[in-house]
């Protein structure tokens, strides 16, 4: 196992994010995941997202940022393959995982999605008890023993920071508990199943400060035993939490004078937001646009 | 890692239970084509130019003219709607602009308890209490009388729920420049939920022409008239086929399918329009 | 300046005077369409209190005389002959009942799972949703005709047909009501389960279902209740048995309904008293079920 760089602390908040100065060399050159390339995402005949390029590394944060609408969670949901649910959407160009093109015709949706888990911008446990949400995915996958049950429902709430607040209650239903608590099951249910990657959506848009730091807080204990790609409005908390950064934004496509989304820039985040190299980005990260 | 190990198991169970689905949707045209055809053809004997154009029918000599009960049919249906949509209508704006929050769930109650007492105990009690001791005889009225109250429900409950589609805007609007509540509910109300009353108009309709058993009971079983006045005893085809299979013999079985036949186009048509008009008004409802 | 504070007043007065609601004939319309409205209200509320009325008085002294006989013994040939029962009716109707909603329930609910989770908007869903929206208006009596040409003729008079010419009539309302509380579960839920790797089986099966249960058991229940009251579907198919026939699908049986309808025009007291007796057993049972039906709804409406 490389060694993890300390997690830069919390810039103060309303002022231009400094970053502290890390060479892109500091940045462990970890195995790559997903190598994605070109890829374009329609709704139909509406194109979502141009041409993306990128490649994203094993045991690393990667986050997607950008103004809203800019295709960062279409991006993301395109690397699960959560699309295919979606009446009408298609994925073009090739999103390789290891190697392997996720849209293969061989290719499972449901095999991807157990190695590739996700998060989403609303918690959204099912309306079942605690112990019940945590062992869907695993029974899912053909566990049927209730010892191992058992055990890994205490383990995945354990990494999730919960055990001590829900193991006396395993057997209420989780739509009792707070938004916090219930992203954290959230996250738990999804490692749950011992995914390679975990893909999040914004997780801590609904949430308050408190419930957000805890979340980072989380990530960032997740990253080694997890590749994680995180989806967020939230400047602060990129540079805050991840390693790399993408940086996407909206142009108008010429064609049907629809916006689409893209992605400007790919770099280190300290790179993205000490010294963008585009100027896009530039004016993003400085308030100036979005 | 292996291509191999993302290609996943052939997902039979997946296939079989969405094969189980789309059969069972299917059932359903099924059903409906099977009625239709089957039907036709047992009763194709009986459907000549007779059936539909003559007004003795007589059993015992063969002979099968089905007008009065198509005309009964249609009259009792059209007396029962002219009685169930003022009072529907008063209901479900009563419901819906008038009562206070506490008031809506009972009354909501109450119309649920009338949809739910059978058709054969609104006949019972039509045929032994409302014409024995009301003085209203087995007639046109009297069967009237019952499929509105039978309706009322169906077209209360359909157009209350067309009504609360109208936007508090719209009614806002109304009331903002002054109007009375009776002024807003002419003004924006009712232009708003037109096309879903109607729709719910036309489904009470085809469920007063399709109702059997308590026009069997109540309606007269006349044979070979054709009258408008609502106090004369008459007859309706579900109330003819209800009162006569159990002596029926072959003939006249193929003549009682044949009104069940008519009965089914007649009630289709209907409901074929109201659905199309209250699909269409629902969607412009929530569009707006 | 002693002259202001009455100006001022006079103003606020006739301001007051100008908000007091006046006479005209538009609030007096207003108030006339009210009137209307409750007089619509209670034309609804007179026939239902008097049917109900009825049914409990003249069939309770008939029900509950040498309780719990009238519950217990068969139904006597000869209509003039006093007292009770509608024993083996109370057995028709559950038979006939019970067997059409274990066909219509579980077909309903797939056909509603179909339209919602697979079809969508496809033409083939659409139009099964507009042709069940349809067939809930086909009357019961064609349903009833239908069974006997497809099954009585062949196998005979039995509690089974009238299961079936029910099944017909609940199916529809089961597809229709289902469909809406499949509508009411978050598409968030089902993003879940896919997340986790389960396939769309299993997630409709383990999540989805359980999720709209309440709502479905209601509307399942309401249907039920329905179809309990139904005479015609069970008019040809079931035929007039006086005696216990526990059978589903062999020999002719009978219903509450269909004795309520068949004693409903005897000349004779004994019979009439039997067919309020009936009544009362049949709306008893109804009843029941709207309740519970009504239960259900009230539970999935908090855990919304």
């Amino acid at each position: 196992m490389v060694a993890i760089p300390q997690p830069t602390p919390p810039p103060p908040r309303g002022q231009r994010i400094v970053v502290e100065r890390k060479a892109a060399a500091q940045i462990p050159e970890t195995p790559v995941v997903f190598d994605c390339e070109n890829v374009e995402v329609y709704y139909g005949a509406f194109r979502a997202v141009r041409g993306v390029t990128l490649e994203i590394h094993a045991h690393q944060i990667t986050a997607f940022i950008g103004p809203s609408g800019c295709g960062k969670t279409t991006m993301l949901r395109s690397l699960n393959r959560m699309h295919d649910v979606i009446p009408g959407a298609r994925v073009a160009g090739r999103v390789n995982y290891h190697g392997i093109d996720l849209y293969a015709p061989e290719v499972s949706a449901t095999e991807v999605r157990r190695r590739i888990g996700m998060v989403f911008q609303k918690p959204n446990p099912f309306p079942k008890s605690i112990y019940d949400n945590i062992a869907f995915g695993p029974r899912v996958n053909g566990v049927r023993d209730k010892a191992q049950l058992d055990a890994i429902v205490e383990k995945s709430l354990r990494s999730a920071a919960l055990w001590d607040e829900v193991k006396d209650r395993l057997k209420h239903s989780a739509l009792g508990m707070s938004g916090g608590q219930q992203q954290r099951l959230c996250i738990a249910r999804t490692i749950a199943v011992e995914p390679e990657v975990v893909l999040m959506d914004e997780p801590c848009s609904a949430l308050d400060p408190i419930a957000t730091a805890r979340i980072e807080e989380l990530m960032r204990e997740l990253k080694s035993r997890f590749t994680i790609v995180i989806v967020t409005h939230n400047m602060q908390q990129a540079a805050r939490v991840s390693d790399r950064t993408a940086f996407f934004t909206t142009e108008l496509d010429s064609k049907n004078d629809r916006r689409t989304g893209t992605l400007v820039e790919y770099d280190v985040t300290s790179k993205i937001f000490a010294a963008p190299s585009d100027e896009r980005t530039e004016n993003y990260i400085t308030g100036r646009f979005g | 890692m292996q291509l191999s190990e993302l290609r996943g198991h052939k997902q039979y169970a997946d296939r079989a239970f969405r094969g189980l689905a789309i059969a069972a949707a299917g059932l359903v045209l099924l059903v409906l084509g099977m009625i239709a055809i089957r039907m036709t053809l047992r009763a194709w004997p009986a459907l000549g130019l007779e059936f539909f154009t003559s007004i003795r029918w007589s059993a015992p000599d063969g002979r099968f003219g089905a007008l009065p009960f198509i005309w009964g049919t249609l009259y009792t249906a059209a007396i029962a709607v002219m009685l169930a949509v003022p009072i529907s209508l008063g209901v479900a704006l009563f419901i819906t602009q008038v009562a206070p929050p506490w008031l809506k769930t009972p009354l909501v109650y109450l119309l649920d308890l009338l949809a739910v007492v059978p058709s054969v105990v609104f006949g019972l009690w039509g045929v032994l209490v409302l014409s024995q001791h009301f003085g209203l005889s087995r007639s046109f009225l009297t069967a009237g009388v019952i499929l509105a109250v039978m309706i009322i429900p169906i077209i209360t409950s359909l157009a209350r729920e067309v009504i609360e589609t109208t936007p508090a805007s719209e009614k806002e609007a109304a009331l903002a420049l002054g109007a009375t509540r009776w002024e807003m509910i002419t003004a924006s109300v009712l232009p708003h939920s037109k096309g879903g009353i109607t729709g719910a108009v036309m489904l009470g309709l085809g469920r007063a022409m399709g109702e059997t058993i308590a026009a069997a009971l109540v309606i007269g079983s006349a044979l070979g008239q054709i009258t408008v006045n609502p106090l004369a005893p008459g007859n309706s085809m579900p109330a003819v086929i209800a009162n006569e299979w159990g002596e029926a013999d072959e003939p006249h079985k193929a003549a009682l399918i044949a009104l069940a036949v008519v009965l089914f186009i007649i009630t289709i048509i209907v409901n074929l329009i109201a659905t199309a008009i209250v699909q269409r008004s629902m969607k412009r409802g929530r569009g707006a | 300046m002693t002259g202001a504070p009455a100006f001022q007043e006079s103003t606020a007065t006739r301001r007051r005077n100008d908000l007091r609601a006046r006479r005209s004939w538009r609030t007096v319309k207003n108030q006339l369409m009210l009137g209307l409205m409750i007089a619509a209200l209670l034309l609804v509320a007179i026939p239902l209190a008097a049917v109900l009325w009825s049914v409990i008085v003249r069939g309770g002294s008939t029900a509950f005389k040498d309780f719990p006989s009238f519950f217990t013994e068969t139904i006597p040939r000869i209509s003039t002959r006093p007292g009770p029962g509608m024993g083996p009716a109370i057995v028709g109707t559950l038979l006939a009942t019970t067997g059409a909603t274990l066909i219509a329930v579980p077909v309903g609910i797939l056909g509603a799972v179909y339209l919602h989770e697979y079809g969508g908007t496809s033409k083939f869903a659409r139009l099964v949703r507009f042709m069940a929206t349809v067939m809930t208006g086909v009357p019961s009596i064609v349903m009833g005709l239908f069974i006997y040409l497809i099954w009585t003729l062949s196998f005979g008079y039995s509690a089974f047909g009238g299961a079936l010419a029910l099944a017909c009539l609940m199916l529809p309302v089961m597809i229709g009501s289902t469909e809406q509380m499949l509508r009411l579960v978050p598409p968030q839920l089902r993003e879940a389960a896919y997340a986790l790797g389960a396939t769309k089986s299993r997630t409709v099966i383990t999540v989805v279902l359980p999720a709209a249960l309440p709502g479905i058991v209601s509307g399942s229940l309401l249907a039920i209740a329905r179809a309990a009251g139904e005479t015609a579907p069970l008019l040809f198919t079931v035929g007039a048995a006086t005696a216990f026939n526990p059978h589903l699908f062999s020999e002719a049986n009978t219903a509450l309904s269909l004795q309520i309808f068949s004693n409903a025009v005897s000349a004779f007291a004994p019979a009439q008293d039997r067919a309020w007796g009936a009544a009362l057993t049949l709306m008893m049972v109804t009843f029941i079920v709207t309740l519970a039906a009504r239960f259900f709804t009230a539970r999935f409406a908090l855990k919304r």
